[in-house]
């Protein structure tokens, strides 16, 4: 039977980065084809080659036995592609049917025709069990909600061939089951799918075939029957990584406490009524499903939220009201979520970037002059002790990888000294190398008695980190529970949100 | 085609960029003046001999430059930190108004005065953005469109002001304020010519602004806050702080030129005195890509421009507003330019 | 006291407003539209200028009036391609870019007319549009003297702004010029070019405001003389963000605006003793006021001035 589709050799690069080299893949007819790979592998370039976002520089894309032009999205629409995109293309200030029917008449009409995209819509919606209310306003709706006006985008235009990129990566574990169940309906109504991920538990469950990408080649293709987590597992990574194991040791006086602490934003309860308590010596690792409130989080442990009620004290200190200055001078380290956004500012050097939060201080400034030669000599050392690649301090730190980037943002924190750390998703987007790296200096520092507060959406490094996990579920946080405690059915309950009355914290 | 970010950007390149974007610019006009039936070369020379040909004409242009510098530097400061002050015209009138009244009957001796009439126009100027950064910190009311409307109150004002309580009893016909006090007047600096000055005030500011941008927390706070605003503030950096800092020197920097130009060259204020210098000003800041030694190179630019076009009007017949036209080509150009020191044309 | 509210029975007044509203209206659809596809257009007050330039230049040698008015927008749609090459393709500063556009548009409006046409004492006149009463609605009390005894341009002013709400609204282009000013990566995915759809909606915006500008040489008054749009083009850049980006709205904003400006030219001949600048500043100061008033609740499109780059994420 001929492949509905089949992505021949194809070759992408990107200046001196290759993202996909000699990729060939196919999908059967009613197949769910899983594209599974580490951050970085080449995934999401590669379906973005095949729905047309991209031209590939080499190779070619058939789909249902015909040639596809490259670089046109739309020529990938009409030949029955849809892509389920991970980052949304939906404009929140439209409807939902205005999201779903553009593009789909011809721009010369003089009137669209909304009843009957309507009722198209609503067809569609009912069939594949997906609902929505038509006339709401996209920024009204939850992310579950939008991902389904995402789907039926897609299926409006008829997608006989259905891409998802990264589909569960802001659903809960309830939501996820049910859309996999939805797809696997999908199938049987004609449909092919492929959907990428990176999570190993989903691919076994979901997927009736696997190929495995890494470092932008295809490494391997398995039938999922056929294979299993650990298999996968190695062919992601390429080899048996060591991540630095925690040791237990006695954990000191409570350094951070959070009390009843609600956060407003916009008329909502970002954080609902959360309490938790951090001691020196110890990481705290807060997990849950992107999108609860871990944004929320660190934004107030970074000085950038406040609480509307409830108490935030760094030893005897209230800091609930500090702002980003007076927790930097009151010994709080951040690290952010976003090192790109947040994190650093490109275009300026590797030791502006180092001691931007500290210029204030004594050390690096003198009377409202800097004190360069002082920056520049603790940007050298700290490149030196964190084995920042690739960087000399007058370098933009633009240029430097992520994981180097990360590596410096960490130490610039370390070097301080401070009493308590937020780490938020310190290691999104690295390679292993310098995910080892990270969790090494952060477990150096924990035994250095620092308090740290770990922000994760990797149930793996949480639980490898931390001494104490609580989980994170639509603003609120569960009851602590210790590293012992912490198997994967009892976190996995608590990610869910499924506490008992006096679990909630 | 697609464009590719530069890793690093040749210094080569950047110093260039302007000389290649005015070149653009006098060869597109070029073409216009062809229209106009005139040999480009010839007026391009006529051009260069109304600036450069004598020592008169010399002096004429860098009376002309003064203001320029000021407001070239003003502009310069204000978008480094993406504060889009576009009212370098109305602050300019303000710091001359404020000299005016003030300098006609201040009492101190010379050179004090003088200073004190520098701090005034600088004040009036600062004081005048602070209003539209204040609007823009806490109420997100784009400073672009405040700070223009502003520049068309403040002349209605200052004509306000001439035609009543600062009206020169002594002038006839065209009304102008008062005369600040001759004791303030800057003194020539060629003598029998109108250079005065003012111009090493001008020069003085590039310095001590260039000082501030590069060795200063606020500049380096000043310059992560354009570049990168979120993690500024994630560093601590207050960003209503760090824009009305901005803010206040920007405005200062524009009401100074309003100042040096009334006691160096007009003595008092009349609502025609500047022929766009605040405008003027941005393309300065423009081609000298933000930078304070660049906006001097610059501003000579535009003044010889400026003066040599009037020389080249009178001898050739092209209307004068070729200068205006050469001036914004030269800043369309150099945004192009600038385009290409940023980023790699790739196929 | 009296004669000031006096005035505001005065049909005259009425008339005048919607006189004084058309190139505002015109100039605010055209900025309107910009901004809709995601695009802040700083080059209106150039573009104004050289419209009515254009406009009345073709007049004097000897075009009809309505070709007057096809030669501005055309100008006004020409000036803005360097805006929008600089702008979608390569993404450049959309505040630089656009004054430049003004500085330039301006300086070439000037410089034409110096070269082509010869000024004496008075600048040169042509005959400009006369007020067409529309017959049986012109006779209505009230309203037909006033709303029905107008200009062809102002006409065409009104008529705009029901075509322009349509088509933002009810037709699948306008559903895709709104989509490219919200998120321009939605409208790739659906096959649609976010570029072509910027630039189509910055030339017709820019054609809009050059109808604007002519209006002013064409039926306002009957000649050119510089800096005669006075700074409408700001003005109508604060309107397009008081009007919420509608339309309707903005037709609500301009007529406004108009009526302060045609009250404050009447008041001045009945009250004594104020300085006549002061009547004057009105109009900027009260642009200013409207702007702080909806800022806070504005619904910007949400891919203003974002460049679109494709791929880049």
């Amino acid at each position: 039977m001929t492949p509905v589709l089949e992505l021949s050799n194809i070759t992408k690069r990107f200046g001196a980065l290759t993202a996909n080299e000699d990729v060939s893949l196919q999908l059967g007819q009613g197949e769910i084809l899983a594209l599974l790979g580490e951050n970085g592998a080449g995934k999401t370039t590669l379906m973005n080659i095949l729905f047309g976002h991209y031209e590939a520089d080499e190779g070619t894309v058939r789909v249902f036995g015909e040639d596809l032009p490259a670089g046109k999205p739309r020529a990938a629409i009409a030949a029955g592609v849809g892509m389920v995109h991970q980052h949304f293309t939906l404009a929140g200030n439209l409807t939902v049917l205005e999201n779903v029917m553009l593009g789909s008449e011809r721009l010369t009409r003089f009137g669209s025709d909304t009843s009957a995209a309507r009722s198209k819509l609503m067809g569609i919606s009912d069939r594949f069990g997906l609902p929505v209310k038509p006339d709401v306003k996209v920024s009204k709706l939850s992310v579950g909600e939008r991902q389904r006006v995402e789907i039926l985008k897609a299926l409006y235009r008829d997608a006989r061939v259905l891409i998802l990129d990264e589909p569960t990566a802001v659903l809960a574990r309830p939501e996820a089951e049910r859309l996999f169940e939805t797809l696997r309906g999908m199938t049987k109504d004609g449909l092919s799918l492929i959907f990428i991920s990176h999570k190993l538990h989903e691919v076994m469950a979901a997927s009736d075939r696997v190929a495995v990408l890494r470092g932008g080649k295809m490494v391997a293709e398995r039938k999922t029957r056929d294979t299993s987590p650990a298999e996968l597992a190695e062919l992601m990574v390429g080899r048996k990584v060591e991540r630095p194991k925690r040791e237990a040791h006695s954990i000191g006086a409570p350094v951070l406490v959070g009390s009843g602490i609600t956060v407003e934003q916009e008329g909502a309860f970002v954080l609902d009524d959360v309490s938790f308590t951090v001691h020196a010596g110890e990481i705290l690792g807060i997990v849950g499903v992107s999108g609860n409130g871990q944004g929320a989080l660190g934004a107030l442990l970074s000085g950038l939220a406040h609480p509307t009620a409830g108490s935030l004290t760094l030893g005897n200190t209230d800091i609930g009201h500090f702002g980003p200055r007076d927790l930097i001078e009151a010994g709080v380290a951040r690290v952010p979520e976003d090192r790109h956004s947040e994190g650093a500012v490109g275009e300026m050097s590797v030791w502006e970037n180092a001691v931007l939060e500290r210029l204030r201080s004594d050390a690096f400034s003198n009377l409202g002059f800097v004190r360069k030669q002082a920056a520049q000599e603790h940007a050298r050392d700290l490149i030196g002790r964190f084995d920042v690649r690739g960087a000399t301090p007058e370098t933009r730190i633009r240029l430097l990888s992520g994981g180097n980037m990360q590596k410096l943002i960490l130490g610039r924190s370390l070097s301080t000294g401070p009493k308590f750390l937020l780490a938020n998703q310190p290691t999104r987007g690295l390679d292993e190398g310098a995910i080892a790296a990270v969790h090494q200096e952060l477990l150096a520092a924990r035994s250095e008695g620092a308090a740290i507060l770990l922000i994760s959406e990797e149930l793996e490094e949480a639980v490898q980190l931390s001494d104490r996990i609580q989980a994170i579920v639509k603003g609120r946080l569960s009851q602590p529970v210790t590293a012992d405690e912490a198997d994967a059915r009892r976190l996995g309950l608590m990610m869910a949100g499924v506490w008992d009355t006096e679990d909630a914290a | 085609m697609r464009l590719e970010r530069r890793e690093t950007v040749p210094l080569a390149l950047v110093a260039t960029a302007p000389l290649a974007a005015i070149l653009c610019a006098l060869l597109l006009a070029a073409g216009l003046i062809g229209a106009a039936g005139v040999n480009p070369l010839a007026a391009y020379g006529e051009m260069l001999r109304g600036a450069f040909g004598s020592r008169l004409s010399l002096t004429e242009m860098f009376t002309r430059a003064t203001p320029l510098i000021l407001t070239g530097l003003a502009a310069a400061v204000a978008f480094r930190a993406r504060l889009w002050n576009i009212g370098g015209e109305g602050q300019f009138f303000m710091g001359a108004l404020v000299t005016a009244w003030i300098g006609h009957s201040l009492g101190l001796p010379g050179p004090i005065g003088m200073a004190v009439l520098l701090v005034c126009g600088m004040a009036a100027g600062a004081l005048l953005l602070a209003g539209p950064a204040y609007l823009r910190l806490h109420f997100g009311v784009d400073e672009v469109v405040t700070t223009l409307l502003l520049n068309f109150i403040v002349i209605l004002f200052v004509g306000l002001m001439i035609e009543g309580p600062l009206r020169d009893p002594l002038a006839f016909g065209w009304p102008q304020s008062v005369p600040v006090d001759s004791a303030y007047r800057f003194a020539d600096l060629v003598p029998r010519t109108r250079l005065h000055m003012g111009l090493l005030v001008a020069l003085a500011a590039a310095g001590i602004v260039w000082l501030i941008l590069t060795r200063t927390v606020f500049g380096v706070e000043t310059r992560a806050a354009g570049l990168n605003a979120k993690a500024a503030a994630f560093a601590g950096i207050s960003l209503p702080r760090t824009i009305m800092g901005v803010a206040l020197l920007s405005g200062a920097l524009a009401g100074l030129a309003g100042a040096v130009e009334v006691m160096g060259v007009t003595g008092g204020v009349t609502t025609t005195m500047s022929p766009g210098f605040g405008y003027a000003g941005i393309v300065v800041a423009m081609l000298a890509a933000l930078h304070p030694a660049g906006v001097v190179v610059a501003a000579v630019f535009v003044a010889t421009v400026f003066v040599g076009a009037d020389a080249m009007s009178r001898a050739t017949g092209v209307p004068s507003f070729i200068a205006d036209v050469i001036v914004a080509l030269s800043l369309l150009t150099m945004l192009v330019a600038l385009l290409f020191t940023t980023y790699r044309v790739r196929r | 006291m009296m004669e000031a509210v006096e005035i505001l029975f005065n049909e005259s007044l009425w008339s005048a407003v919607l006189r004084i509203a058309t190139p505002l209206i015109f100039g605010v659809l055209g900025a309107l539209l910009c901004e809709r596809a995601g695009v802040l257009n700083l080059g209106i007050e150039g573009i104004m200028t050289m419209g009515a330039m254009a406009g009345w230049l073709t007049v004097y040698l000897g075009g009809d009036l309505w070709m007057g008015l096809a030669i501005a927008a055309t100008a006004g749609g020409l000036m803005v391609l360097l805006h929008a090459g600089f702008t979608v393709p390569l993404g450049l500063s959309q505040h630089v870019s656009g004054l430049g556009i003004t500085l330039f548009a301006s300086a070439l409006a000037y410089y034409l007319y110096r070269l082509i046409v010869e000024v004496g004492e008075t600048p040169p006149t042509i005959e400009p549009f006369r007020a067409f009463p529309i017959p049986i609605l012109s006779d209505l009390p009230l309203i037909g003297p006033v709303l029905f005894t107008q200009t062809a341009p102002t006409y065409l002013a009104l008529i705009s702004v029901a075509v322009l709400a349509y088509v933002l609204t009810r037709t699948p282009l306008g559903l895709a010029i709104r989509m490219t000013g919200e998120n321009p990566h939605a409208v790739e995915a659906q096959g649609l070019n976010p570029n072509a759809l910027r630039v189509g909606a910055i030339v017709a915006g820019s054609a809009l405001m050059g109808l604007g500008g002519a209006f002013l040489t064409t039926a306002a008054f009957n000649s050119f003389f510089p800096e005669m749009v006075q700074g409408r083009g700001w003005i109508c850049i604060a309107l397009v963000v008081f009007a919420s980006w509608r339309p309707g709205k903005a037709l609500i904003g301009a007529l406004l605006f108009a009526f302060f400006d045609a009250y404050q030219l009447r008041l001045q001949t009945v009250v004594e003793g104020v300085p006549y600048q002061l009547f004057l500043m009105a109009p900027y100061v009260l642009s200013i006021v409207a702007l702080i008033l909806v800022a806070r609740r504005a619904e910007v499109p949400e891919a203003l001035m974002a460049p679109y780059r494709r791929g880049e994420r």
